[in-house]
Formats: structure tokens, sequence, C-alpha cells
């Protein structure tokens, strides 16, 4: 079941992560993910009929917090790495909503 | 023997015997760096000032009997992806380059009431993805057994560091194996602990479900001291696990005898370079000698855990890093039209190869059309493989393999051929998958000098068996061979 | 020309009344400073990691079993992957594969008589910043304070046909959900929130016609309008054999149109998978029946709880339940002075009346049971007349005064010396002869001028039934 990846199904990926590559580094995204498909591909071997799929290891379950207000209390310590700040807020190019 | 030649257990009995000063400790470590970095470029972040004011405070509070913990006054080096209050905090990216943190991680937090001093942040691959520390955006770290070679990855400049004497102990972190693959190759013993043992607030997420932060350090004493230290219950993280006990030294006692120890025929394939595993079993006998009980047995499943691996691994990554877009912190392209184009350019510009291969790859296994062919077949896997582990585990105490199939490749050579690179992974990735604990312990050395390590696998929540397996090993090996720093002074 | 059925779902998300956040310990209350409100966690910081607040998994299942729904015993959190400044991970913690609450439905009613609208599911999750757009440069700024706050979505299925339906639809939720204390659900403030699915399809066809999704719908006018501009313009693009395209569409209220929010940067796959940092959530049977225990009585219970109890009209029951402060009042007022329609008059027309000119709502009224009650005894005790207790009220609507204590200050108390009474009505009777010989000769509209006459010669301070009495005697 080897995907065939296309250089549309680097694009939408790209679009998804949010990054942008050059056509060289788009060949080279599509080499990479075929081979490493290929390689995952292995895992089809496996006969997994009637497994579940196991995300936490441990059956932990029912962690929570009470709802009683702590505050980190420093708005300077959230915003003093930001690039952009103006009126305590983080400024970024205009949304269009 | 000199100062920075102590482990991190001797160092604190002599501070607290009064016998030497933090300061002198710190100088010593400080020393060590101005004189090897040049070289081995362990760390990223070293600040002397911030150094020598810690130790000072440190001092007063031992003095004043304030701090009395097993690491006090210990200079420690903390990875770089783990973050520490009001220091640079860059987990060998571009993205993060100048991101100071406004909170220290829990860990760090408990090494500090432990009264262990920040000697600084060590080098890595960025954001964990890698075995060699070769894909750091500020430059490899070499291995101080032979400077052309890596280090391992992704610890690897904690585990130089250590290897090096710039610093007592350090903090790695291990997500496929990422402690214990470098700790092999810089001939330094790490610990990666059960899943869920030691909190993971503050440590930057890579996969989430595997990572876990661990000790780099001279022994299993250390190690073992360390894990105490920086070991429970966090509330802060929901998959912080309330275990039973933390006490992980009072096994340092204990002997070997009628441990049974599980030898998996597959993990002696093709793919192991000989000498390692020559040394291996030697190691094996070694501990047989010492009245452990050693059996071959068949795992099964060891080559589906790497792509089960990868494909969790960079599906969390993906998700993980996606806050890293030049908003709130970090870098951020300079010039842009729209949000979008912000986005693009500031990760296109601020992430290095791998760690966007690695979004690339784990965005397309979570897409729609291939979530269930990937994502879930690799969830299944792994409950699979998590299986054959309980099986295992039924017959034998410890596991015992290599920590990976070959000594530290030169450098330069891992980059090319990515999935070479991620077979290298093969002994350590299912441990994460499990979320078992694991122990790299050095077991010798190749003919070209370089180490080799020997990997312990426990049950979930048995740290203990195998720090004492480790401990025994390590009590016997050492009688016999010299450490390399003892090697290079017979040399000159 | 042809008949069209307009078909409705509505995706509800409202912000739960939890002190703090979902998944962090800031406090989730409205407004403050920009970026007060934040920690680490809520701000995406490296490291960062979310913990659940238990008081959320309560409110939802709350809200599931008043909605009548199945409750999820093992249900997870997803992640939702999008990149949006106002999401500072970048992708929100949400639920898909296993939501808290399935399968259950509301009663409306409308013109047409009762319906069900069946409920497909209702899920936690975390709400987004807030994006304020800078008027001096070209950017936005982004304030964290929201991120975080506790959401539950309220998932209709599509079985609403007008926006009647849909208005009545939203009313329910609202009464339940402020019935159990979950939210206050201000769709002016954003406490709640629709929006709205909608397609069309010919009177008779099995099949659904495309839908689009409309946002920004912030009253109920709002969505009235949005709902008919929009079937309108799908019924247009099918008449003329257009395709109706699945979009999302942001409503313009100021407009009154809808726009395409489209956007190719907008890539739709959201990659849901299980949220790897926080664990299973299993509601046992004991922590289910305690929620269960905790259920305040409901609108609907309480309706029929008056009926059977108190001897006030139907219509008065609905106005009273109408809103569970009301009610609150109502019911505490009767524990102080238990004449229930008395109370429910005073609730039913005074108080209406000064909300209506204050531009208020019922959740908004401020004075004490305590208050009303003591204002009632007045009148009983003949201290003050009617007009005096309307009079004396708007105070007690204003400002919650104590009735008796102002009454005192101000000097309004009725005269019941009897003998002052007389004087003053043989006074009145000497002055207006005319009044007299009216009234004598069988004007019964002359004694009401003779005894508003006195009534203003006592400055309002007599019980007009007594100056009534006393005038038909001397007459």
């Amino acid at each position: 079941m080897s995907e065939k990846i296309t250089e549309q199904t680097i694009e939408a990926i790209s679009i998804l992560a949010k990054l942008t590559l050059s056509e060289e580094e788009k060949q080279q995204a599509m080499a990479d993910m075929e081979a490493m498909l290929q390689y995952i591909d292995q895992l089809n071997d496996l006969d997994t009929e009637g497994v579940e799929p196991m995300s936490h290891v441990f059956p932990v379950c029912n962690v929570y917090r009470e709802d009683e207000v702590q505050e980190f209390g420093s708005r300077e310590g959230i915003l003093k790495n930001a690039p952009a700040v103006k009126n305590d807020s983080f400024q970024v190019p205009k949304t269009i909503d | 023997m000199s100062i920075e030649k102590w482990t991190a257990v001797q160092l604190a009995d002599q501070i607290k015997a009064r016998k030497i000063s933090v300061m002198e400790a710190v100088e010593a470590a400080l020393e060590q760096i101005r004189e090897k970095e040049q070289v081995l470029h362990s760390y990223i972040t070293v600040e002397e000032e911030y150094v020598r004011a810690q130790a000072k405070q440190v001092q007063k509070q031992i003095e004043a009997g304030v701090l009395t913990g097993s690491l006090a006054g210990v200079p420690m080096a903390v990875k770089d992806n783990i973050c520490t209050k009001d220091l640079k905090t860059t987990c060998g990216s571009k993205i993060l380059y100048n991101f100071v943190p406004p909170y220290d991680a829990e860990a760090v937090c408990r090494l500090k009431q432990a009264g262990a001093v920040i000697l600084g942040k060590t080098n890595m691959d960025e954001f964990a993805m890698g075995s060699t520390t070769e894909t750091s955006a500020f430059g490899v770290t070499r291995n101080p057994w032979n400077p052309e070679h890596v280090p391992g990855g992704s610890s690897g400049g904690s585990c130089a560091a250590v290897a090096a004497g710039e610093c007592f102990a350090a903090l790695g972190s291990d997500t496929g194996g990422s402690i214990r693959q470098p700790s092999s190759f810089c001939g330094v013993t790490g610990l990666k602990p059960t899943y869920g043992t030691v909190s993971r607030f503050g440590l930057v997420a890579y996969g989430s479900s595997l990572d876990q932060i661990g000790p780099v350090a001279k022994d299993v004493t250390d190690c073992a001291v360390i894990l105490q230290a920086i070991a429970a219950h966090d509330a802060k993280d929901s998959t912080s696990i309330r275990r039973d006990s933390y006490d992980f030294t009072s096994c340092l006692e204990q002997d070997v005898k009628g441990l049974r120890i599980g030898i998996p025929r597959d993990y002696f394939g093709s793919g192991l370079n000989p000498e390692v595993g020559k040394a291996v079993l030697e190691a094996a006998h070694v501990l047989e000698k010492q009245g452990a009980v050693l059996e071959e047995f068949d795992l099964g499943l060891v080559e589906y855990a790497i792509p089960a691996y990868y494909v969790i691994a960079s599906a969390e990554a993906s998700s993980n890093l996606a806050r890293f877009d030049g908003i709130k912190y970090g870098y951020r392209t300079e010039a842009y039209d729209t949000l979008h184009d912000l986005y693009k350019k500031t990760r296109s510009e601020g992430f290095g190869a791998e760690a966007k291969r690695r979004i690339m790859l784990g965005s397309f296994v979570l897409s729609s059309g291939y979530y269930d062919a990937y994502y879930l077949k690799a969830l299944k896997t792994k409950a699979l493989i998590k299986q054959e582990f309980d099986k295992a585990f039924a017959r034998y105490d410890v596991i015992l393999g290599p920590a990976a199939p070959a000594t530290a490749p030169r450098l330069g050579e891992s980059l090319q051929d990515p999935i070479r690179m991620y077979l290298g992974d093969i002994y350590t990735v299912a441990v994460n998958l499990a979320g078992l604990p694991g122990i790299s312990v050095p077991c010798g050395q190749d003919s070209q000098g370089l180490p080799i390590g020997l990997q312990l696998i426990g049950d979930c929540f048995q740290e203990g068996k195998i720090i004492r397996a480790a401990h025994c090993y390590e009590q016997a090996y050492r009688l016999h061979i010299p450490s390399q720093a003892e090697r290079q002074e017979e040399r000159r | 020309m042809k008949q069209y059925e307009t078909v409705i779902g509505l995706e509800v998300h409202v912000e739960l009344a939890t002190k703090t956040k979902i998944f962090c310990s800031c406090s989730a209350e409205f407004g403050g400073e920009p970026n007060t409100h934040t920690c680490p966690v809520c701000t995406g910081m490296p490291g960062a990691l979310p913990v659940l607040n238990r008081k959320v998994v309560e409110y939802a299942v709350a809200v599931g079993l008043a909605a009548n729904c199945e409750i999820t015993r093992y249900g997870k959190f997803d992640r939702k992957n999008y990149f949006y400044p106002d999401n500072p991970q970048n992708y929100q913690i949400s639920q898909l594969y296993l939501p808290i609450c399935r399968n259950g439905y509301v009663e409306i009613s409308t013109g047409a008589g009762t319906k069900r609208i069946r409920i497909h599911e209702i899920h936690m999750e975390e709400d987004a910043g807030k994006l304020i757009h800078d008027e001096w440069e070209d950017s936005s700024l982004v304030d964290y304070n929201r991120s975080g706050v506790p959401l539950i979505e309220i998932v209709s299925e599509p079985d609403m046909r007008s926006a009647e339906e849909v208005i009545a639809y939203l009313e329910k939720l609202r009464l339940m959900i402020q019935y159990l204390g979950a939210s206050d659900c201000k769709l002016n403030e954003g406490s709640m929130r629709a929006d709205v699915n909608l397609s069309v399809r010919e009177v008779g066809a099995g099949e659904f016609g495309t839908r689009t999704e409309m946002k920004n719908l912030n009253s109920f006018k709002a969505i009235t309008r949005a709902i008919e501009t929009e079937r309108a313009r799908q019924i247009e693009l099918r008449e003329a054999g257009r395709p109706v395209e699945q979009e999302t569409r942001r409503w313009d209220d100021n407009k009154e149109y809808s726009y395409a929010m489209r956007s190719k940067e907008d890539a739709k796959d959201y990659r849901y998978f299980p949220e790897p940092d926080l664990v299973p959530v299993v509601i046992e049977e004991d922590w289910l029946e305690e929620i269960r225990a905790r259920q305040p009585e409901l609108r609907d219970e309480k309706m029929e709880r008056y009926r059977r109890e108190y001897p006030i009209p139907a219509y008065d029951i609905e106005i009273l339940t109408g809103s569970k402060h009301m009610a609150d009042l109502f019911e505490e007022t009767i524990a102080i002075y238990p004449k229930p329609k008395e109370v429910s008059n005073w609730l039913m027309v005074e108080t209406m009346r000064l909300l209506k000119e204050y531009g208020q709502d019922p959740e908004e009224i401020h004075f004490s049971a305590k208050s009303l009650a003591d204002l009632l005894e007045l009148i009983d005790c003949g201290k003050i007349n009617r007009s005096t207790a309307k009079e004396v009220f708007e105070k007690v609507f204003a400002e919650d005064i104590d009735p008796a204590a102002y009454v005192r200050e101000h000097g309004l108390g009725m005269v019941s010396d009897e003998g002052l009474l007389r004087e003053t009505v043989e006074r009145i009777l000497k002055e207006n002869p005319q009044s007299v010989e009216d009234y004598r000769s069988g004007k019964q509209k002359a004694l009401g001028f003779l005894v508003g006459q006195t009534m203003k010669a006592m400055q309002g301070k007599a019980d007009p039934v007594r100056v009534n009495a006393i005038l038909t005697k001397l007459l």
C-alpha cells in the first residue's frame, strides 16, 4: 500500500504544517516521504485485527484539578518573550476573521 | 583524583563534610568547560556570573542547614529542552533562539530543592529529533572519546559534558533512546524512567506519550540518587503517575543472585556490530558469575517498533511544534505580508531540515484518509509491543541487550541516510513505546576505543531491578576495566 | 414555484460559569486588563501541560442529563489542529471521538405545537483568545484572557425547520442551562454563541441539500434575519440551477447579509487525534448519581409544581419560571410572606414594568426577597396604601432600599387616625356641595371624585378603601 507522494500531497501538507518549501526542498520532501512511508509500510505485515489502539500505556484516568483560582501572577513573564507587543497584547498581522 | 573526576554523590559528601566548597566545585567544572568547549561544544548556554551567584547562595543555605539534600552543592547541566527560569532555553533550535522561560520545569525545581547548581544548558538535536546532536542549530557536539565522532543524540550535549568532566551529572530527555544511546556512545550511565515517573511539566514536548526526563551521570549510584531527587507525582502533569515508592537507592545494596535475565535473540541479528555484541554478551556473563540466571528468548515484533515509533512520535511532534509561530515567543521572520505568510516564513526559516521532515510526516499520518492506516495502525502495534514485553516480564526480571547496534559514527555520516539513522534506534524505541524503564551502562570499548553501552530494560515501575543489576555489573566491571579518564592519564 | 423546506441544525457554544479555566487555574472571569488572566498553560508556552477542571465535567454532565442525553462513561479529549493567533497552541483541545454526552433531546413549543429537537452530542472544549483589531496600524492584537475558558458545544440534529423553532430551541437551552447555574447564556456577551447550519430542499425530497454554516449571530433578531436571508439565497441559487457551495459564511447584522469566509490557506483538515497530555474521563455510577442528585428542579418541573401548589394562573407561572432568578425570588419571598398571589402580582406587573423601563432582564433584578416581603407587609398592616407602595417599590427596585425605613424617613405612612379622616372627609364634603348633590342624584362618578379630593387633601396618605367607606356612610 505504498503511497505515491505527489507534489500536491506535499503542497497540501505544507499548508497544514505552515511550511514553505523551495522547489528543491519539495523534491527532497517527496523523496523523503516516500522512503519513510515505504519503510513504515512494514507495519502492514503485522496482523492487528481486533487490537485496540493504545494511546496511553497505563490505565490512569480521572485526573482533575479543583475549581480554585491560582494566578500565575506575572503578565510581564507571559509577554516578555513576544516578538511584538502592543497594549499588553501580542501583535500580529491583521486577521481577516 | 582531581575534583572534576568525582561522582556527584562523592562530591556531595565532600561538600557536606565541608572538605570542599560549592564554589570550588563550580570553578572546577567551569575550568573544564573553558578547556574543552572549544572542541566539544557540549553546552549552548553557560552564564558564569549566574552560576557563581547560585554557588554562593547554595553554600549559604548548606551552612544554614536549609539545603540538606543528596545533591546539595553539585553542579549539574540541564538539556536545553527543559525549561529553566530566566535562563535561555532553545531546544537546539533557531525558532527558540532567544526564549527565556518565566518558569522552571518541575524536574529543575526539584533539582534546585535538592541543592544542585545549574551550570548551563546542554546542546541537543533540534527539539530532540535526532540521534547524533548534529541537527542542532547551534553547532555539533563532539564525542570526548574521539572528537571526529558524534556523541549520539538527542541528549548528546549532556552525555558529552558528563564524560568530559564539564559537569558532575546532567539531565537529559528520552523519547526513543535519547538518553540511553548517547550515554552508550559517550561511556557514561543514563537512565530513562518508567513513563510518568518524572513530571513532564516544563519539558518541551516532542512525543508526549513517549517523553521522559532522566539522569545522565558517571555511575549508577549517581543516576539512582538523581532520579530519586527528581521523581515525584506532579499535579501539573496529568500523565504523572502516583507511584507507591520513590525509593530508587535502596536497591543499590542488593545483589543479583537469582535475578532472571532475558536476552532477546532478535537483538543479535545481522544489523549488530560484532564487537558490540561481544562486549554485551561478556557483560551478561559477568552478571551470571554474580548469580544472575541468563536465558535467551524471542522477544518478537522488534522490527515493527521503529516504524510505529516514527509514526507516533512524528504525529505528536507535528502538533506539539505547531505552537512555534513567531507570535508569542521565539524567532519571527523579518519580512511578511499576511498572517499566513508570517507563519510559513517563520517556521520554514526557524526549523531545521530534520524537524521539518518529521513535522511533514506527522501531519501526513494524521491527515484525513491516512489516519487509520498509519496512526491507528501504529497505536495498535504499540499495544502489541507492550503485550510482548508483558509476556517477557512474566518470565524475566530484566531484559538485557545493547543500547545501540554500533558505536559512535563519524560526524557527517548519519544525516545523509535518515532511515539508516532511524534504524540505530532499534534497541531503544520499543522501551518508550511500552513506557518501560531502561538504563545504559558502559561495558567496554571497540577496537577504535569508542565506548559500548549495555542496556537493561525493566518492567514498568521496576527501576529497582535494573538499577540493582546495573550497579552490580558496574562494580564488577570497574574492577577490571579502567575508565576513559584513567586511560588518558595512563597514556600521558 | 416549487415549495422549499428549510432544514436547520445548530451548534451552540456555551461558556461555563466556573471560577477557573478548563485546563489551568487562571480566573475564567469575563473581562480584565489584557493578558492578566494568563499563565504558561493557556498561552501555549513550551513545556506547559493541561489539567482538567473537575467542575467542567460536572456541569457538562448536568447539562447532558437535563437534555435527556446518554452520558458517555469512558470519554477522551482530542486535539483539533489548525493555525490561528487566538489559538495559542495552534491546536484546540476538544472532544471528537468520545464526547461527554450523546443522543439527547429537548422539547420546544411554537405556534404549531410541541416538537422534539434531538441533540446529537455535547462535548467539552477550550475557548480561544480574543483578537482585537488595531485601528492605528494594520495589525491585530491578541488577548489570551479568554483562551482556555471552558466551553460546552451542543450539537443538534438538523431537526429545525424555521427561525421560530430555532429561537424556541435556543430559549429552551438557555433557560435550562441558567437553571443549572452552568452559565448565564447571554448571546450578546458571548457566553452563548450559536452557529446555524442551514440547507434547503424541495418539500417531499428525501435527501438533504448542501448546507452552509453561518457565524457571528449575536442576537435572536440577527439569527432570524440570517436564517431568512440564507434560505432565500439558497433557493435563488437552486432555482437558477446553480450549486450551493458548502462553506462558512459570516453574518453582518448591520448590512443584513452574509459573505463566504473562504481562504485557500484555510485547509480544513483538522487532523484530530487523542490528546496525549490528558487521561480518559471515566464517569462511574456513583459520581453520576451524585450529579443526578444535585440536579436542581428544572423549569418544566417547577411549572408543574407551581400549578399544583399555588393558586396562580398558568400565564403567571410561565413568566415567573421564565427566569431562574425570578423564580428564586418568588420562592424566597413567599417563604417570608406566604401569599403567592400577591407576590406573583408584584413580580408580574410592577417588576416586569420596571424591567422594561430600565431595559433589563429578569436575571438582573437585584432587590432582595426580604425587601419585597417587607413592602407587602406594610400594605397588609395598613401602613401604606397601594399607590404609595408603588412609589416605594420603584426605589426598592432601583436601590433595594429598606421599605419600612424609607416610609418612616419620608413620612409616607398612611394616617390611621379615624377622627382626622372623618374631619377631612367632612371638610371635603363641605367644599364640594355640587358633587354631594350629584352623588345623591345617582352619579356614582361623584363618589370617585370625592375620594380623590380627600386623598389629595390627605396627601395620599390614606387608605382609599376607608375613605370610601366613611364617605359612603356620611353621604
